[in-house]
């Protein structure tokens, strides 16, 4: 005996037994069967196959690489070549069709759509939210709103070449910081702002002397957001008789805005992102719900 | 040489006190399961740490239970090959192959039922009722599943059949691979092997045909233009039934099934076995021997110890040393003692399946069989309530459904009108194979206005969903109130979706969240 133990034989089935009793019930010791063991050292061969076959032992700075010279990196390149190609065709037909036809097609109008969510989620969500809900100076993308236009061709080109971007095409156009730069005085951005507020429907200064605040308002305001401060597209000026305001509708977020101006800015994605995304993204972000026909 | 534990085990309650049997039991002479082993106590034997395989060699038997297990065999192998090949028309553009695992399509076709992917707690149903059927044939017959029905014992069985059309019978194939490599040695292994590996191809064929148009994938199959997992699943199914049916045989039911050590668990004293019955067997001894005995009046067995039993067991048990592990319950140890039986002119079923009581009860009680008990009624009970509700719920199942998904970031948006929006992904399935229109309406907020984003129709103020056979389309739908909301509203929702020809009807609530 190896532990030098007595070891009882059940006289039943001839099998010696391990010495453990419960409740009157001895625990056989079976022996394993052999092709067990046979198995068990094949998976060691197997693994030794592995260590051949795949990359396995660490080096000093690099590790081997296996015959096979297989990786997980170059596995991701194959995979993400496969879905290139297997999406190939829908990808070739929405490149070729015109912005304005893809909705007349039901099936290249839903892939568009997946392509187009797939592609927010890793380029706009950081700013604009995972489904576009847009925060404080990040426009919430499933309004009605549109400071650039929201119209399919609109929303293209605000993605191709950004907002105040170093793109040649950007829209450009930024609101004046009309009390640092000196061109009103800070009781006459007050009387403005509560002037802009009254234009919104919002509750106002009972003391606001309208006839100023018209004057201001037209001197410096409407070249912009137009005389009745329905904004204007083509400059990015926000309407400002709606009940959406990017920065905050109290007072003091309109003086800060007259104040300090407001120029938040969008870069630019033509360079970074290939056109049938750019369509895909554009596709939608107008079926958010705001979209304009 | 006597055996004291076994005398526990087979005595009845309060045994000494009937000194008839006890001289029966006493005289019992036990042959051990492994005659290699060192049977006597005294003696310090070596612990083995693995065992060589003892080669079986089932002889051939003919009976009840052998009939019975041909006629299991030929109708489930005959339903596993061929079913792949039954058609059943369900229309144009749906296959028409009865039973059929849609993967690629996610559907499961099964006769006149056809399930979506969502619908897969009918598979949760049909494992609960598969396993409390295994239950419920334990307890009314033990491992019945083992001996006729289990997929192993069905393989097995055709596979030692071929073998014996090469090999011979249990004496004959004996006798051959005890003698040195021939010509004639090597074509019969190499005959049986092939026909083998013929019949485990054919399976992992049969299997492949499952998954996908049996007669399209088969001239695939041969003209190499199947699709690669097709030619993997075949070789993995030759491979595994090649090896368990054809090798590993006993082995698995010994050593890599977990079932018989469940139902070791959940049997009882009135469940049904193959067993021995120890007091009308013993005291064992030959013909002539008892023929003298008996003639003296002395007790003796009905048991002549011709090892009739134990040859013709697949699982190579001793059915009379008790209860074994390895009794996969086929009952043709029974049919080999019953022909035994005939032949010495004693009454048949020495060997018979009968309860743990029965076997233990003492000469001249009355056999005892109770099906009806607790546990078969549960189980019982359980099966017809599963059964039930698969049913109800089969019956009643509905052809049209649609699910909502709140958007969550927003959770609503504030038009610039000052009206507020809030967004739903919703989708919505046509599970019958014509293409259908729907009108989708929402109610719970009186001024509600619906939109749908993108392909829906709108007619007279409706919205129209148009869904093709067999489809699910996906709607972005915006819910739009100018209703002056107090802060924080959750208002219920409910999305009805209405058939425009038959009126059939299928909703989803949520709720509609306001600032």
């Amino acid at each position: 005996m190896v532990d030098g133990t007595h070891h009882d034989v059940d006289s039943v089935t001839g099998t010696v037994t391990t010495g453990h009793v419960w409740d009157g019930i001895r625990e056989l010791n079976t022996p394993l069967p052999r092709w067990w063991l046979w198995i068990f050292y094949a998976t060691i061969v197997w693994s030794i196959g592995y260590w051949v076959v795949y990359p396995a032992w660490p080096l000093v700075s690099s590790h081997t690489r296996g015959v096979w010279n297989w990786n997980s990196r170059a596995a991701i390149v194959d995979d993400l070549a496969l879905l290139k190609a297997q999406r190939g065709p829908m990808t070739d037909k929405l490149a070729a069709a015109p912005l304005e036809t893809v909705a007349s097609d039901p099936l290249l109008l839903d892939f568009a759509r997946a392509q187009g969510r797939a592609a927010f989620g890793d380029n706009c969500a950081p700013c604009h939210g995972a489904g576009g809900g847009g925060a404080k100076g990040y426009p919430n993308l499933n309004d009605d709103d549109w400071l650039w236009g929201g119209k399919l061709a609109d929303i293209a080109t605000t993605i191709r070449h950004g907002i105040r971007s170093a793109d040649r095409k950007t829209r450009q156009g930024s609101m004046p910081a009309f009390g640092r730069d000196g061109m009103l005085k800070w009781s006459e951005i007050e009387t403005v702002a509560d002037y802009i507020r009254s234009l919104a429907g919002l509750p106002v200064d009972s003391k606001l002397d309208v006839a100023a605040g018209t004057k201001i308002f037209v001197d410096n305001c409407v070249p912009c957001h137009g005389p009745a401060g329905k904004g204007n597209h083509e400059l990015g000026a926000p309407d400002l008789t709606d009940v959406i305001w990017l920065y905050g509708s109290d007072k003091a977020a309109i003086v800060d805005g007259l104040w300090n101006g407001r120029g938040a800015v969008m870069p630019a994605w033509s360079g970074r992102l290939d056109d049938t995304t750019i369509k895909a993204l554009a596709i939608y972000v107008h079926m958010l719900g705001g979209g304009e026909k | 040489m006597i055996v004291d534990h076994h005398i526990d085990r087979i005595a009845p309650k309060g045994a000494g006190t009937e000194p008839a049997l006890m001289e029966i039991v006493n005289s019992a002479e036990v042959v051990p399961l492994h005659p290699t082993a060192v049977p006597d106590n005294e003696a310090e034997p070596d612990v083995a740490l693995y065992a060589a395989r003892k080669h079986i060699y089932p002889q051939r038997v003919t009976g009840t239970f052998r009939r019975i297990k041909w006629i299991v065999l030929l109708v489930s192998l005959g339903i596993y090959y061929l079913m792949p090949f039954v058609r059943w028309d369900r229309g144009p553009n749906v296959p028409g192959q009865a039973v059929l695992v849609d993967l690629a399509g996610g559907r499961f076709y099964f006769f006149f039922i056809e399930i979506w992917p969502q619908e897969i707690y009918y598979l949760t149903g049909l494992l609960i009722i598969a396993a409390v059927t295994l239950f419920l044939m334990n307890a009314v017959a033990g491992r019945v599943w083992c001996g006729y029905l289990c997929p192993q014992t069905v393989w097995t069985d055709l596979f030692q059949t071929i073998e014996r059309w090469f090999e011979g019978d249990r004496r004959e194939h004996l006798l051959r691979d005890n003698t040195p490599w021939s010509f004639d040695r090597v074509a019969r292994a190499g005959a049986k092997h092939f026909l083998w590996l013929m019949v485990a191809w054919w399976t992992g064929g049969a299997w492949v045909l499952y998954f996908a148009d049996a007669p399209t994938l088969i001239k695939e199959l041969a003209a190499l233009q199947a699709p690669l997992v097709a030619y993997v699943w075949i070789g993995i199914l030759t491979f595994t039934t090649y090896t368990l049916a054809g090798q590993m045989r006993e082995q698995v039911c010994l050593y890599m099934c977990p079932w018989p050590r469940i139902q070791a668990a959940l049997t009882d004293e009135h469940a049904l076995n193959v067993a021995y019955r120890y007091s009308r067997g013993e005291p064992r001894g030959s013909v002539k021997k008892a023929a003298v005995l008996r003639a003296q009046g002395q007790p003796v067995g009905d048991c002549i110890d011709c090892l009739q039993c134990v040859h013709v067991c697949p699982t190579g048990v001793d059915i009379r040393n008790g209860p074994d592990l390895g009794c996969i319950q086929c009952g043709l140890c029974i049919d080999a003692c019953d022909t035994v039986m005939a032949k010495i002119g004693r009454p048949p079923r020495l060997i018979a399946y009968d309860t743990d009581l029965n076997i233990k009860r003492s000469p001249g009680n009355a056999p005892e069989f109770r099906i009806v008990r607790a546990r078969t009624i549960l189980y019982t009970a359980i099966i017809a309530a599963v059964g039930t509700v698969m049913l109800y719920s089969l019956a009643t199942r509905r052809a049209e459904a649609v699910s909502a998904i709140h958007d969550r970031n927003p959770v609503f948006v504030r038009l610039s009108d000052g009206a507020v929006r809030n967004a739903f992904t919703m989708r919505v399935l046509n599970m019958s194979l014509e293409t259908r229109t729907f009108e989708l309406t929402v109610e719970g907020l009186a001024d509600a206005h619906l939109d749908i984003v993108g392909n829906a129709a709108t007619a007279g103020g409706r919205t129209l969903v148009v869904v093709g056979p067999d489809q699910t389309r996906e709607l972005r739908a915006l819910v739009t109130t100018y209703q002056h909301l107090p802060p924080f509203a959750s208002i219920p929702l409910t999305f009805r979706l209405v058939d425009t020809d038959n009126g059939a009807q299928a909703s989803v609530t949520d709720n509609f969240r306001g600032p």
